[in-house]
């Protein structure tokens, strides 16, 4: 137990480093910046306290906004995707996830992709509908949206794959 | 009573995830209003030291640019030693002005151009006096205005902001306007409220108006890329190309106007 508390606190730190000291400065394109911070949010335990679960995000979003300058907007990005992480979940994994029996590390590439797929479109489509604040640019909102999340989700793929812990 | 604790029993994470969202959606709206960010900036000490160390290791990589940009700045302050700008100049040198404006020079440690509302970190505070609302150039032109100071660390509202509003001007007549961002691309920003009897061209200048007590008249802005009548048809709408290319920038200089506290009280009895 107090193994698992301690790989994710150093997954939160190190989130957190590299997404403002190197992943917030990519610039594709000139806008187009990946948010693998999620990638705490997506690795979390399933089985967790939910408030405290909400209340860690919310921390990591805050974390961020105060190193990015940019007020609240990805703490609310961040706590809603805590809050709908259950029902993805349920949605991605079904069976697995209700019998509590999920496990990161050995569920197959397709559903994984979907999880994490659904879960980055949430946060980016959030966090852009706040950052850009005006419903009549929504346009701009998705467009935002569809190239940062491609973005993230490859990270993220790669990121899991190359930091996997599983034993052959 | 019963059923109401019931309720809050049942609901405690939904409840808690109301709360939780209007924390945060207040720091964002509170964020998209000029000036308002008192607690959530990069100009305290975790976050400085962060960008700092950061900064100290990666600003190697642009030792060269730099170095061109200064000695192009170095050549051109040279000339205007040399030649003494003569007194029927429609811009007032800061050269000049020694005496009402001080110049602090700083370093950038965080940039941003890709959010809507830009923030940069510089390692100037307090204690080099750098205050709230003192203007930031670099060698190029305008860069942004001080938001938020701590003793070692102060945020700058970039001009790339949707927030800043820059009171600007045509270097060749004095019709001024308002320098704005749409938020769209970190190489323009717009000049509107320009009368339409104003004649533009493609390529003037756009410099500080020197209205407001925060920049002195005659900082570089950039130059007209395109302009067309605003819906009102009375107004032009111009788009300026920035001379700073906000995406590379290191050397900042902050400029503190001595006389803005007459100036700032001077207007305020006017109300």
């Amino acid at each position: 137990m107090n193994n698992l508390i301690s790989i994710h606190t150093v997954r939160f730190i190190f989130l957190i480093l590299l997404q403002v000291l190197l992943f917030s400065k990519i610039n594709f394109l000139g806008y187009i910046n990946p948010y693998i911070y999620i990638l705490f949010i997506v690795l979390y335990p399933v089985k967790n306290n939910r408030i405290s679960f909400m209340f860690v995000s919310f921390l990591l979003g805050l974390i961020i906004d105060v190193f990015m300058d940019s007020g609240g907007i990805n703490a609310t990005a961040a706590l809603v995707t805590a809050f709908i992480r259950p029902a993805v979940l349920k949605f991605s994994f079904g069976a697995v996830y209700e019998h509590q029996a999920l496990k990161f590390s050995n569920i197959d590439f397709g559903q994984k992709l979907i999880y994490i797929t659904i879960l980055t479109i949430i946060h980016h489509f959030t966090y852009f509908l706040f950052e850009i604040f005006n419903i009549s640019k929504i346009i701009f909102v998705l467009q935002n949206t569809l190239f940062s999340s491609l973005f993230t989700i490859t990270l993220c793929i790669l990121i899991m794959t190359i930091f996997s812990t599983k034993s052959k | 009573m019963q059923q109401i604790v019931n309720f809050i029993i049942r609901n405690k994470s939904f409840l808690f995830f109301l709360l939780l969202l209007s924390v945060s959606v207040g720091l964002t709206i509170q964020s998209h209003s000029y000036h308002k960010s008192k607690f959530i900036n990069s100009a305290n000490s975790v976050t400085g030291g962060v960008y700092n160390l950061s900064n100290s290791v990666s600003s190697y990589f642009n030792l060269k640019e730099e170095n061109d940009k200064l000695h192009e700045e170095n050549a051109r302050l040279r000339a205007i030693l040399n030649n003494q700008p003569s007194t029927t100049n429609t811009y007032i040198d800061t050269t000049t002005f020694g005496a009402k404006y001080k110049f602090t020079t700083g370093k950038i440690i965080k940039n941003s151009y890709s959010l809507q509302n830009n923030y940069l970190t510089i390692n100037k505070g307090r204690r080099d006096s750098v205050k709230q609302d003192l203007g930031v150039i670099s060698s190029k032109g305008i860069i942004g205005i001080i938001d938020n100071t701590n003793s070692k660390y102060a945020t700058v509202i970039s001009v790339l902001n949707t927030t800043n509003k820059i009171s600007g001007q045509l270097k060749k007549t004095n019709h001024f306007g308002t320098l704005s961002w749409n938020g769209k691309s970190p190489r323009f920003i717009q000049l509107t409220d320009i009368q339409k009897n104003a004649k533009l061209t493609k390529g003037d200048t756009i410099i500080t108006s020197g209205r407001s007590a925060i920049f002195p008249k005659g900082i570089l802005v950039g130059q007209i890329e395109g302009y067309k009548l605003d819906f009102t048809k009375n107004y032009y709408e111009i788009e300026v190309k920035l001379f700073n290319d906000m995406t590379n920038l290191e050397h900042i200089t902050i400029i503190e106007n001595k006389d803005k506290k007459l100036i700032d009280n001077l207007l305020k009895t006017n109300e």
